[in-house]
């Protein structure tokens, strides 16, 4: 495999459902950057996501996942990925460190770096009172930082976050910013959908906004406000405008 | 709490039980309901057959009965209130573990008992209609031939209806109060099963044993039974008393079935909320522990198979359903064991009942490995190929099936080899077709939906029901008449072709 300065390389992504919810989207996120894709509900954030994780087949153009086209070797390119949903699936019948043995299974970790592994994650996710506990009785919060868990256990190259902070208090919201910091400084690339514009003026290295299913803005956040021509406007404000001019467009 | 509001709550209790069956039935969409109507209106047209073919012969019957039709009619009554008591207990568990609205209630400013009294009757209503839903083509055709003083059979339903919800309240309440929330949810799964199979599966052991056969009604028309039963004034004969339209009989069964709920609900209502807040607090606090270990070495296809394999270790409902498939396998375990002394024929009728039970569970486990995924984003961004993910999924239902059932066939093969081989070819038949209409049927679905899994697809329903019964015949063909199996076998496969015809288009 080539050196490549990409992580993730989108070009002319589209995919239509009974509209086009992603618009050939062109977008190139670089090895071991915190990238924040924002947008509207129904902005297509989530669809273009899904894509890349390899749940949902494009109608046409390309994903390229540390150079390995992700289309023709989908299994290749899932060995370097990891997806969190909003939504934390989880199995209610196996306890946290358990999920994690299978997790470390499917990507074929060697069981006892997977297990020290696991064993760090849970106790810097506050879980190590419930490794051993089955998941059905956990609230959503423990339930997301499982799946967080599972998403780094297997030591990914792109971690792809769709609305991870959702249902987490502010000490968990800390410990996942804190762990998902250390990966991106070991060089670890992630990218992430939410709607907490504080976080992904906090922590985003750049900040795209997709609307109608296309990139309308991108940049450091000192880039998007030399775009939008205001020195010291905040993320948010900067948002509502982006997304109001492009819905008036439309 | 006025007399309005609990009329209100009463009809509030009604229009959620009508629209939890109603969702049942269509699977939740309302495009459905017309074809739900037109379905159920057939189905209870036909079902006029079977009764008038088990039923039709006693129309004309009138009493003062003999003893042995007292013994049959009364044991029909009581298979009755055990299938009834076994579907109460399920409901009650239900209100217990599924409703959403019980923080809602508690939280309101009304009086629990009363709120509870009323949601305890509403059981009691649903129960009891649904049985005598059932129970309209059978009195149809008694009254066909009899004439309407067959009526009184509904005052039968409605008493025994309620004395089975009685019952399973005070079951259910009684497990909350003694092993807690979290078993009892698995022991009242268990226990309804249990009790609905169990009835006929005693009387059917008690038969091979005592005359050799499968069929229950020898023992309950045997001269031994009639001499054990008790003589023709005791309660015992109320319940078929009543059903001949004996007024007396009919009158103190009903006002019997009445003061049990009413002793019930004026007992139990009260703790009915502490025990409905136990439940609701148990499923979120009460976690169970397992024991740790060191992660285990193995392929990606091996911790996928070792993951399923945990999950239906862990799952309730099939321990409660392989425990009833075990309870159904338990008669033709007797009739082999007996045949090995007195080599009766009888023993040609295992490997349809083996065979069957195979099928059944196959469906059941191929629709929990297959279908019912709780992290299907996980499972479909690691990286194996979809192929290897399904492939390891119905290596697991086999396996299961393997495990279950190659203990009979071995047995089996100790009385007879060949019929041993037809057995086990008919087991791994049967259980490839049920997985394979799973897999061709299969939609994304959390395991606990298992219970509704039937309304994703009526056709897949039929087909697994019909590829079961039909590898059962093609098997006991086999060994009786092997021209006709080969008939049997092929009208089968083309079930199974049509199936996979008619099944959604994949990717």
């Amino acid at each position: 495999m080539a050196p490549t300065q990409s992580a993730l390389e989108l070009r002319g992504l589209t995919k239509r459902f009974d509209r086009p919810a992603v618009d050939r989207l062109d977008l190139t996120v670089r090895t071991g950057e915190f990238y924040a894709l924002l947008g509207p509900n129904g902005a297509g954030k989530t669809t273009t996501l899904r894509m890349v994780a390899g749940l949902l087949r494009p109608d046409a153009g390309s994903v390229s996942v540390t150079g390995i086209d992700a289309l023709s070797d989908p299994v290749a390119a899932k060995q370097v990925t990891a997806w969190v949903s909003d939504e934390p699936m989880i199995y209610d019948k196996l306890t946290p460190l358990e999920y994690l043995e299978f997790v470390a299974g499917l990507w074929a970790i060697e069981p006892s770096f997977a297990e020290a592994s696991a064993r760090e994650l849970l106790v810097s996710l506050g879980l190590e009172a419930n490794m051993h506990e089955r998941c059905e009785g956990f609230s959503k919060g423990m339930r997301q930082k499982v799946a967080l868990a599972g998403a780094l256990v297997h030591d990914p190259r792109l971690i792809i976050l769709d609305e991870p902070l959702t249902g987490l208090d502010a000490v968990s919201a800390r410990h996942v910013k804190g762990l998902l910091g250390e990966r991106v400084r070991g060089g670890c690339t992630v990218i992430m959908t939410t709607h907490i514009l504080e976080v992904a003026e906090r922590m985003a290295d750049r900040i795209g906004v997709i609307s109608s299913g296309k990139l309308v803005a991108e940049g450091t956040l000192a880039e998007l406000r030399q775009q939008n021509g205001r020195g010291d406007t905040s993320l948010e404000d900067m948002f509502i405008a982006l997304v109001d001019h492009e819905a008036a467009a439309a | 709490m006025t007399t309005a509001a609990l009329s209100w709550f009463a009809r509030h209790e009604i229009r959620l039980a009508w629209r939890e069956w109603l969702a049942m039935m269509t699977g939740g969409r309302r495009g459905r309901r017309r074809a739900m109507i037109v379905g159920l209106l057939v189905f209870g047209v036909l079902l006029h057959i079977p009764a008038y073919a088990v039923i039709g012969r006693y129309a004309t019957l009138h009493a003062p009965l003999d003893k042995q039709t007292l013994i049959v009619v009364t044991a029909t009554i009581l298979l009755a209130w055990a299938l009834m008591l076994s579907q109460a207990i399920e409901s009650v568990t239900r209100v217990f573990y599924a409703r959403a609205d019980l923080d809602l209630i508690m939280s309101s400013p009304v009086a629990l008992t009363r709120v509870f009294s009323i949601r305890l009757a509403s059981i009691a209503l649903s129960v009891t209609a649904m049985a005598m839903l059932l129970a309209t083509p059978f009195v149809d055709v008694l009254m066909f031939g009899g004439g309407l003083r067959w009526l009184a059979v509904y005052g039968v339903v409605i008493a025994i209806g309620l004395s089975a919800a009685a019952i399973a309240i005070a079951v259910t309440i009684l497990l909350f109060r003694t092993i807690g929330p979290q078993r009892t949810r698995l022991v009242a799964q268990i226990v309804a099963a249990v009790i609905g199979a169990g009835f006929v599966i005693a009387l059917q052991i008690a038969a091979i044993l005592s005359y050799g056969t499968l069929s229950r009604f020898a023992v309950l028309t045997s001269d031994a039974t009639a001499a054990f039963a008790p003589g023709p004034d005791s309660m015992l004969w109320w319940p078929a008393r009543a059903a001949f339209g004996d007024g007396e009989a009919l009158s103190l069964l009903l006002a019997t079935g009445l003061l049990l709920l009413g002793v019930v609900m004026a007992s139990l209502s009260a703790g009915f909320a502490d025990t409905a807040a136990r439940a609701s607090a148990g499923t979120a606090s009460a976690r169970r522990a397992s024991r740790a270990r060191s992660f285990r070495t193995g392929s990606r296809q091996q911790a996928l198979r070792r993951k399923e394999l945990v999950l239906l270790g862990r799952d309730p409902w099939l321990l409660s359903q392989s425990l009833m498939q075990l309870l159904y396998l338990v008669p033709p375990a007797v009739l082999l064991w007996r045949s090995f002394s007195d080599s009766s024929i009888g023993i040609v009728l295992i490997t349809p009942v083996i065979v069957m039970a195979a099928g059944q569970l196959a469906g059941g486990l191929g629709w929990l490995t297959i279908s019912g995924e709780d992290a299907p984003d996980l499972v479909r961004t690691s990286p194996l190929p979809p192929s290897s993910l399904i492939r390891a999924k119905i290596e697991v239902v086999l396996l299961v099936i393997g495990a279950l059932f190659a203990p009979l066939v071995l047995a089996l093969m100790f009385a007879s080899p060949e019929q041993a081989a037809v057995t086990a070819a008919g087991v791994a038949v049967a259980a490839a077709s049920a997985t394979a209409i799973q897999l061709w049927f299969r939609v994304q679905a959390r395991r606990s939906q298992f219970r509704r899994r039937q309304t994703s697809s009526r056709l897949a329903t039929f087909a697994e029901a019909f590829s079961s019964i039909g590898w059962a015949a093609t098997s006991a063909l086999a060994l009786s008449i092997p021209h006709a199996a080969l008939v049997s076998g092929l009208m089968t496969a083309a079930i199974l072709a049509a199936t996979w015809k008619l099944s959604p288009q994949r990717d």
